[in-house]
């Protein structure tokens, strides 16, 4: 039983990241219609960001810890951001309207482009940083076994709640959020009661490259290394999640990343930790096969 | 009462001015240097048989398609003149106030009936909010902006008769409510020139009468131009304060609706060359209907 809650815990904290990854995929691909395959690049230079980050600030000496959190927080979402506008403005927008397979080569161009780009500039070792944020709760159980909380998984799961509650307050309250899903479900309509579309999809690179640089920031202080290779792994992780959830749906999106959380986790503690992956992606196979559209995704109407 | 709509005609300035507007799509010719006019404060319909260029007419117009020759002017009552042609899309409902509704109905299926409202008026909430920054925060004006939308679309649910229906999904309306939703969404813009294409489509005869008033009630009441697509010789015929017909790509007829009833190329465009003698059923039920409404 103490096992089983450990596990538990470190599954919520996993599927915590993958879903506010997932979230990227999603949203984009809900807009435009198409996977964003350098999503997980995103994710990674968040990562790289918030590592310059902190050791800026050690450097300036900022040492309040809550503080300098927040700002690497900001600093990574706000950097991070530019590069997803940027990304779209490169290499999506001028492909806009042309075959979907042109914008995904597009996107797998633009992810190896990231890759060897952080490789280049940071060199291909990987970074650590030694643990910003240390000790926890010991939940003591019976048989010796301690369940340990730590605080770093409490901040994880706290700031993703946060941040899911503010990004869907965002979506469904906002007029930018209204935009966003006249653009989803007709983007021809949207355009003919006045909304600049272009905004709108830049702005929506814009809000999941700023999630996925929140989940870079966790990752690197739950792991305390990265390297410029992490973005790949975690990038598919988080498609798979996005697809399990249902591609183009928001809460499915953040249910998936916890399943595919859990699932990894369960599967490494249970079985074998060297079929994790294994795990994770053979749950893709059988969701694309029984339920193609997603446990919360509606199915594609085509239209006639 | 057609007398009387003829001698307005002549007082109202115009709103659109089609010059030589030719599309081409490769070989097809779909529109052929079509030239009208349209009028503030009139309903002027398009008429013409299937496949004649009309919706092609509505998608330059509103920016769908780049025309391959032409010029659209808007003279808007309070902007000043906007050349629709080289404007980008998004631009034409947001500067030059141009609403359109759809052949098909085209809805936002997935939002509340309340909401298709709300949207409509997305950039007058923008510039309210602050590009959003200023919503977040609570701003007065944005909520002040986003009460006045609310009751705009409040006084449109309620002129179209879809109050009870305000929370409802606009995909799961009837077909109807669909279209009439579309109606006041376009008038939710607050247009100076409203397109309607086929209104009255799948619509039965009553409601077609009440789209009639409704039409008949922007008109005078918002003082805005119409132009109509339509297939139902009833609704444009009573209706229209003028009429251009198409046939072809081309424009074969043009002037008020006696004048168009009476013209020889229009009658030959409906009913075919002489010679060929056979008439589709459904138009010759309409000429029936309309030379009975003539007589009465």
């Amino acid at each position: 039983m103490e096992y089983f809650t450990q596990q538990l815990i470190n599954g919520v904290t996993l599927g915590a990241i993958y879903g506010l990854i997932a979230i990227g995929y999603t949203m984009v691909y809900g807009i435009i219609g198409m996977i964003n395959f350098a999503h997980g690049e995103i994710f990674m230079i968040g990562s790289f960001v918030s590592l310059i980050a902190f050791l800026l600030l050690g450097i300036l000496g900022v040492t309040w810890l809550p503080l300098a959190l927040l700002i690497v927080m900001i600093l990574a979402m706000m950097f991070t951001a530019v590069y997803g506008w940027s990304l779209e403005r490169i290499a999506y927008r001028p492909l806009r309207g042309s075959p979907r397979l042109a914008a995904l080569i597009s996107a797998i161009g633009m992810s190896i482009f990231l890759q060897n780009f952080v490789q280049l500039e940071q060199g291909a070792k990987v970074k650590p940083l030694p643990p910003v944020v240390t000790g926890g709760f010991d939940l003591l159980g019976e048989g010796g076994f301690v369940v340990k909380l730590s605080y770093m998984q409490i901040l994880i799961v706290i700031v993703t709640t946060v941040l899911l509650i503010a990004f869907s307050f965002v979506i469904s309250h906002t007029t930018m959020g209204r935009a966003q899903r006249a653009c989803q479900q007709d983007m021809k309509m949207a355009a003919l009661v006045g909304i600049n579309v272009d905004r709108t999809i830049s702005m929506t690179f814009v809000l999941g490259a700023s999630l996925a640089a929140v989940a870079g920031m966790m990752f690197m202080l739950y792991y305390g290394v990265i390297d410029f290779f992490i973005g790949f792994l975690a990038g598919i992780k988080a498609f798979t999640a996005a697809v399990l959830g249902g591609i183009g749906s928001l809460p499915g999106a953040v249910l998936g990343g916890m399943l595919i959380g859990l699932i990894e986790v369960f599967w490494s503690a249970y079985f074998t930790i060297e079929y994790k992956d294994v795990a994770a992606f053979s749950i893709l196979v059988l969701v694309l096969i029984f339920r193609p559209s997603g446990l919360l995704g509606k199915p594609e109407i085509e239209k006639v | 009462m057609m007398s009387a709509m003829a001698i307005e005609t002549g007082r109202n300035p115009t709103l659109l001015e089609v010059e030589h507007l030719t599309m081409r799509f490769g070989g097809l010719v779909a529109i052929d240097d079509v030239s009208f006019s349209a009028k503030d404060r009139e309903i002027t319909a398009i008429i013409g048989p299937n496949g004649a260029g009309k919706t092609t007419v509505f998608n330059c117009l509103t920016g769908f398609y780049k025309p391959s020759v032409g010029r659209l002017a808007l003279s808007h009552p309070r902007k000043g003149e906007f050349l629709l042609e080289r404007m980008e899309g998004f631009t034409i409902p947001q500067k030059a106030d141009v609403a359109r509704t759809f052949q098909n109905v085209r809805l936002f299926p997935a939002m509340s009936v309340l909401e298709n409202l709300i949207i409509a008026q997305h950039n007058k909430l923008m510039r309210a909010s602050g590009f959003t920054i200023g919503g977040l925060l609570g701003l007065g004006t944005y909520r002040r902006a986003e009460r006045d939308a609310v009751d705009l679309a409040k006084y449109w649910l309620d002129r179209m008769g879809l109050t009870d229906r305000a929370d409802n999904e606009a995909g799961s309306l009837p077909y109807g409510d669909q279209r009439k939703l579309e109606i006041a969404r376009a008038m939710c813009m607050q247009p100076v020139l409203l397109c309607l294409d086929e209104p009255a489509a799948g619509l039965n005869p009553r409601e077609s009468e009440d789209l009639n008033q409704q039409l008949l009630y922007i008109r005078d009441e918002h003082k805005i131009g119409i132009l109509l697509i339509e297939h139902d010789m009833s609704v444009v015929m009573t209706i229209s304060d003028h009429i251009v017909v198409l046939d072809y790509g081309r424009k074969i007829s043009d002037g008020s609706p006696e004048q168009v009833r009476n013209d020889p190329t229009v009658i030959r465009a409906y009913l075919g060359e002489e010679e060929d003698g056979e008439l589709p059923p459904d138009v010759e039920q309409d000429l029936i209907d309309d030379a009975r409404r003539q007589e009465t």
